[in-house]
Parts: C-alpha cells; sequence; structure tokens
C-alpha cells in the first residue's frame, strides 16, 4: 500500500509499504527510518519555524514542530529511537523572483531548519537531495530504506 | 492590527474579488482577442477558498505539469501574483502568437511568448483591482516556471501557509476554438489585505 502525504502534513508506515508525496516545490519531504524495525514517517513542511508565526496550530506544516510530531509518531509506531536515521528532499527555488520580505529563498530556509532540528535531536542526516529548481515526487520504502525522486521529464533518482 | 485571516474574510470581500475577477477576465478576453485575432469569450469566475490538500486535486493532480507565471506586486499593497495554465493550453495560447513554429513549451522564444500573454492576462486583473480600490500596483518582471502544478503552487500556498491552512483560487474560463482553463491566485500580504478592503468601504 502507498499511503500519501499532503502539503503540511504528515505520516508513517512500515514493511512493505511505501510513503508518497508529490510535486514537493519550496517545501522539504523529510523522512525518518529505523532500519531495523522498518519503520518509517514522513513530513511535508512548508515553513522553517513556528515560533515566527501566529497561526501555527497545525505542527506538521513547520520543519521544527513537523520534524518533533513525526519523531512521536514514529516512536509510537515502533520505531527505536537509537536507530533512527533520517533522509531529506526538496526545498527548490521555482522562481527567482522573490517576494520582498524573503532575502534568503524560503526553500533553503527550509532545508536548513530542517537540517538544524535533526542535530537537535541527534538523527544522523543520511542522505539529501535540496535546492535547485524544479519539483519533486518523492516516494520512501520503509523495508529497503530508498528514497526515490522523481522530477519532470528525468530519471528517478534514488537516494 | 486586526485578526484578518484567510478564513475570516467576509462574503462581501469574496463578492469583491469575483467582481474583480470578472472585469480583469473580460479586460484580459479582449486584450487576448486583440493579440491573437480571434474571437475569445468567457464565463464567470469562480472564486474557491481551498485546502490546501484540495489544491493539487483542483489542478488536475500535484503531478500535472503545468506553466505558472509569478509576479512580486509592489506600490500601495504588497504581495504576489500567480497566473496558472496546463501544458497543452499553454502550447495553445503559444501557437496562437507564434504559429507552427512552436513546438513546445521549453524554447526561449516560445517562454518568452509565455510570458508576454501571461503578462497581459495577470495585467489585465491588476488593472481592474487597481482601478475598484485606487491603489496603485507595480507587477515586477514575470517570470516563468514550467513544472508539476505542487511544486509551482507551493510557492503561494506558502506565502498564504503565513495567514493559515487554506489559499485563494479564482478561476477562469476563456473560449476560442479550444476551453482556455486559466488560474489565477493573489497573496497580498495581511497589511495590504486591509487595505483593500478599506478602500473598497467594507
Amino acid at each position: 500500500m502507498e499511503i500519501k502525504v499532503g502539503m503540511a502534513d504528515l505520516n508513517v508506515c512500515s514493511g512493505t509499504d511505501s510513503i508518497t508525496t508529490l510535486g514537493l516545490g519550496s517545501c522539504v519531504g523529510v523522512v525518518l527510518w529505523d532500519p531495523t524495525t522498518k519503520v518509517c514517517g514522513m513530513a511535508h513542511v512548508m515553513l522553517p519555524d513556528s515560533t515566527s508565526i501566529r497561526n501555527n496550530s497545525n505542527v506538521a506544516k513547520f520543519a521544527d514542530s513537523g520534524i518533533e510530531e513525526l519523531l512521536k509518531r514514529v516512536l509510537a509506531k515502533g520505531a527505536r529511537r537509537q536507530n533512527l536515521v533520517a533522509k531529506i528532499a526538496g526545498g527548490a527555488q521555482m522562481f527567482s523572483v522573490n517576494n520582498k520580505s524573503d532575502l534568503i529563498a524560503v526553500g533553503t530556509r527550509n532545508v536548513e531548519a530542517s537540517i538544524k532540528k535533526l542535530k537537535e535531536l541527534r538523527i544522523p542526516l543520511k542522505a539529501q537531495d535540496t535546492g535547485e529548481s524544479y519539483g519533486r515526487t518523492v516516494t520512501f520504502y520503509p523495508e529497503t530504506g530508498q528514497y526515490h525522486i522523481k522530477r519532470v521529464g528525468k530519471e528517478t533518482k534514488i537516494i | 492590527m486586526s485578526d484578518i485571516t484567510v478564513q475570516n474574510m467576509s462574503k462581501e470581500y469574496f463578492d469583491v474579488l469575483k467582481e474583480i475577477g470578472n472585469i480583469g477576465a473580460g479586460n484580459a478576453t479582449t486584450a487576448l482577442a486583440t493579440m491573437l485575432q480571434t474571437k475569445v469569450d468567457m464565463t464567470v469566475p469562480q472564486v474557491k477558498l481551498l485546502q490546501f490538500s484540495e489544491v493539487g486535486a483542483m489542478l488536475g493532480g500535484e503531478e500535472q505539469v503545468m506553466a505558472g507565471v509569478y509576479l512580486a506586486i509592489t506600490g500601495d499593497i504588497e504581495g504576489s501574483i500567480m497566473f496558472l495554465v496546463k501544458e497543452d493550453v499553454a502550447l495553445h495560447l503559444i501557437k496562437k502568437l507564434m504559429g507552427d513554429m512552436a513546438t513546445d513549451l521549453y524554447g526561449e522564444m516560445e517562454k518568452s511568448a509565455l510570458k508576454e500573454i501571461s503578462n497581459i492576462i495577470t495585467g489585465a486583473y491588476l488593472n481592474a483591482l487597481s482601478s475598484m480600490t485606487n491603489l496603485t500596483i507595480v507587477p515586477s518582471i514575470p517570470d516563468l516556471c514550467i513544472d508539476m502544478a505542487g511544486a509551482i503552487l507551493s510557492v503561494p500556498a506558502i506565502e498564504f501557509g503565513e495567514l493559515g491552512d487554506e489559499m485563494l483560487l479564482i478561476q477562469t474560463q476563456i473560449y476560442d476554438e479550444m476551453s482556455i482553463d486559466g488560474f489565477f491566485i493573489m497573496v497580498p500580504d495581511l497589511d495590504s489585505y486591509q487595505k483593500i478592503l478599506s478602500s473598497l468601504g467594507l
């Protein structure tokens, strides 16, 4: 079964199932995975920091609160804390024109915030495919630990 | 600052947006007809407030390849505006302008043609908004991206994301020989919402 994660959403899966999010742009698809129990989870985060915004009730929307919640969910699903590793993809800059408030592109800030949170939680980042200027459809297979990254008109990349 | 979010926008504001959409689409239709030298018709635009999760499906799936043109807005209000069409519609528009020289969306001439068409369409909307509100609106140079709908939409979604979990989409249909479904997304920042409303007396 393939489990779908929407924008500003997160979910978990295990075994031979897979988990996917379609058309990632400046958002980041963060995966936490325990290779021994084959449990994983994915968060589709849109913004770097939940503390800088007042409407922050949806924890999955932000890199900081989203990864914390994702950690809780994979542990509840049976993952072991000390085995966890992470893979991330996304954070593209789709347009070169910037909204005035963004001195640094939001895609880049999302990637940086995700990496920072993973460090804080001491979860090793095993692989990343981030930045550039194209969209990505990403699928993670907890059985093998492969993170498949598909883009328009190109071969699927596996990290 | 008052507590305006996308969710608690008034019905009047929706109607105003619809009217702006109407006038804008009308202006755009006239401009397109002149530019493409064909007869062009349109339907009444629909204004929709969508959950982020629904937006992809609305446009034919997150992986649907679309052409999106994005402009930043400055002047009395600030924010951004985006015009989106599906791949086949984009090619149809380009062919109308360039003739059968155009074969795909990715050539420099083709991209430039598409930017020009989008510029006219977004310009028509912004003029409608500007003349209704008496606010000065200055669009930036247009920037084009051809990619998955989800990826393109992440840009306005992130801007809306600072306000809530929904985004506002104006859908217009223009017809020549083929139905041209255009999607239009405008994201004024919080202060600008207030300015638009008060300039309309709401």
